[in-house]
């Protein structure tokens, strides 16, 4: 494989989500960065990937970048143009492998928050909610988080809100608070690397360094305690066939060129 | 086992617009038209007959599609006042109705952010300045099974989701351990409108509606809701309906007002017919982000225009229709919305 040495972020974070999606699993897909990295798996390594849209697309071939979840692009030349209720019990009922989620703030047991900064009653800054993500963290078997602002501002001890439910406190409160057994946050991939969870403690986990960040930086970029192993691999940089796709999916940079870069240092 | 359901939490959110089955029912069986009678009427006529100060309103369609955004301008251009609204991802239409000052209270789902076009300044100024209050927390599943619920008939529906979050704390939902397999469950409340909000490409002047693409949840809000206007890009024979009647979303029955208006849903996106208007879009963003921006925003274009048609000559007439109908069909590519809006003033 060609290893790209001048790719962006975004571009990274793309190929990372992408490549965690298998093939023949269907995904529950937002706008943004998650649109992006699913067309990259469809294009690239996962060609029968079902894409399923919470307004009501299912399974599109989705000819350009959508705006928004409910955009014709999301059902275009789809198996079905649905309805909400049709998805979401899909998603209850076991059908939705992945689903993808960014935050405001999120906790080290991958809890989220995207309702409110400061008190619900009066708040700071009013964010726009939970929208689907509350449906996608419950339902969803595997979750997958990117947030491309990792900090102590946004990994935080205690969340002012919780909006979607992570781990919440550790091993078997899901099922506990009666949530669908077995599903729960998979994988998180920030500016500075892609982490897990815990087994034991279900508390977050690094995976992976990407190419120049160093363990410090992660440790001093989040509030909470992140396990890091003493062993840790570096996050494999896009391919050039990668960042080719990438400038298919996206060629006027609408959400690729979005993104306030921070090149890690070196 | 106890023969009593054991309630193990409750949301402390506000319970909006539920109410007794019982008395929906005979308030269905008093006031919903199940002779076939012709609705058309004005949207100008339709506002006035069925939306009050302080009701209870929800609008079709998702986020920035299918928007019956001619109606949103009609009410703010009869001023009314306290209105709680169902931010079931609510976004370009509770943004303007805040920003106009129509609203008072929200159950929130998903509203004051406009997707990947960023957060939305006057639905944040108005929540976080108090003046609009948010009242319950729920997700966008949630909301559309509270609608569920309602057109059922049913005082609730159980549910896997809200559960171990802050979004179930300030719901209006509760939790029960579930008499089959002893686990916790939600039980959302049903939720009847009292008014909810349609654009559809096609309807009969009886209220058969058909839309064309994803339904979201306006079947489900449609029966739910008490009172149902319906604005179409075309009023169609009834025989035209019964040619494709499996096309039909919305059934007479359950509306009450029927108003022709093409590009009714204009600066949305009407699937198959036009795309957002990204640059009409973006001037109220940009304006919107001072109560007087908005003021002027809707002095251009509610206040100073007497209707509908005259709002889309002011937003470029034929030459910018006929641009978002070729961008919607794929016959033309997407435009920059803020360079868009530079070139048109």
């Amino acid at each position: 494989m060609n290893h790209s040495n001048d790719y962006s972020l975004a571009e990274l974070l793309a190929c990372v989500a992408s490549r965690l999606l298998e093939d023949n699993r269907a995904v529950f897909v937002g706008t943004g960065l998650p649109m992006i990295a699913t067309m990259l798996a469809q294009r690239t390594h996962a060609p029968h990937i079902l894409i399923i849209f919470e307004a009501g697309g299912v399974g599109p071939q989705v000819p350009v970048l959508p705006i928004s979840v409910g955009d014709s692009r999301t059902f275009h030349k789809a198996v079905a143009a649905s309805s909400m209720h049709d998805v979401m019990a899909a998603a209850q009922a076991g059908y939705i492998d992945y689903g993808f989620l960014g935050a405001a703030a999120m906790d080290a047991y991958g809890n989220l928050n995207t309702t409110v900064i400061g008190a619900w009653e009066r708040p700071k800054v009013r964010l726009p909610g939970s929208g689907g993500a509350n449906d996608v963290g419950s339902f969803c078997w595997r979750t997958l988080y990117i947030m491309r602002n990792q900090s102590r501002r946004t990994f935080v001890n205690e969340l002012d809100f919780i909006t979607t439910p992570g781990w919440l406190g550790g091993p078997g409160e899901r099922e506990k608070a009666g949530l669908p057994a077995g599903c729960g946050p998979y994988r998180v991939i920030t500016q500075l690397g892609v982490y897990g969870f815990d087994e034991e403690t279900k508390r977050l986990e690094l995976l992976s360094l990407h190419p120049g960040v160093t363990a410090d930086e992660v440790q001093a970029n989040s509030e909470f305690e992140i396990l890091i192993p003493a062993e840790l691999p570096v996050t494999q940089p896009p391919t050039e066939e990668e960042r080719r796709v990438l400038g298919e999916i996206d060629p006027t940079g609408m959400v690729l060129g979005k993104y306030q870069f921070r090149p890690p240092r070196s | 086992m106890s023969d009593v359901i054991e309630i193990l939490a409750e949301g402390q959110g506000e319970l909006l617009g539920w109410r007794d089955p019982d008395e929906n029912r005979a308030w269905v069986r008093e006031n919903k038209p199940r002779g076939l009678v012709d609705k058309q009427m004005s949207v100008q006529e339709a506002v006035a007959r069925f939306v009050r100060d302080g009701d209870y309103l929800a609008l079709g369609g998702f986020g920035h599609i299918r928007v019956p955004m001619a109606l949103v301008y009609e009410i703010i251009r009869q001023g009314r006042r306290d209105l709680a609204i169902a931010g079931k991802t609510a976004v370009h239409d509770i943004d303007v109705l805040i920003g106009a000052g129509c609203v008072a209270k929200v159950e929130c789902a998903y509203s004051f952010g406009h997707e990947l076009r960023g957060l939305s300044p006057a639905g944040r100024r108005a929540v976080e300045s108090g003046q609009v209050k948010v009242v319950a927390e729920i997700s966008n599943g949630g909301y559309q099974w509270r609608f569920l619920a309602g057109m059922m008939g049913i005082p609730f529906i159980p549910v896997r989701n809200l559960m171990g979050s802050d979004t179930f704390g300030k719901s209006s939902a509760k939790q029960v351990r579930d008499p089959w397999s002893g686990k916790p469950v939600t039980l959302l409340p049903a939720a009847y409108p009292d008014v909810a909000l349609f654009h559809v490409p096609r309807c009969d002047r009886y209220g058969n509606a058909q839309i064309d693409g994803i339904l979201v949840e306006d079947f489900e809000l449609a029966r739910a809701a008490r009172r149902v206007i319906v604005t179409t890009e075309e009023i169609v024979a009834e025989e035209e309906i019964r040619r494709e009647p499996d096309r039909t979303a919305i059934p007479f029955y359950v509306v009450d007002a029927v108003c022709e208006v093409p590009y009714g849903a204009h600066p949305t996106l009407m699937p198959y017919r036009y795309f957002f208007d990204e640059a009409h879009i973006q001037e109220w963003l940009t304006l919107s982000k001072t109560a007087e921006g908005a003021q002027a925003y809707f002095e251009k274009y509610v206040f100073g225009v007497p209707d509908f048609d005259a709002y889309l000559e002011k937003i470029g007439g034929l030459r910018t229709l006929a641009q978002l109908k070729r961008i919607e069909q794929l016959r033309a590519p997407m435009v920059n919305g803020q360079a868009e809006m530079e070139a048109r003033r």
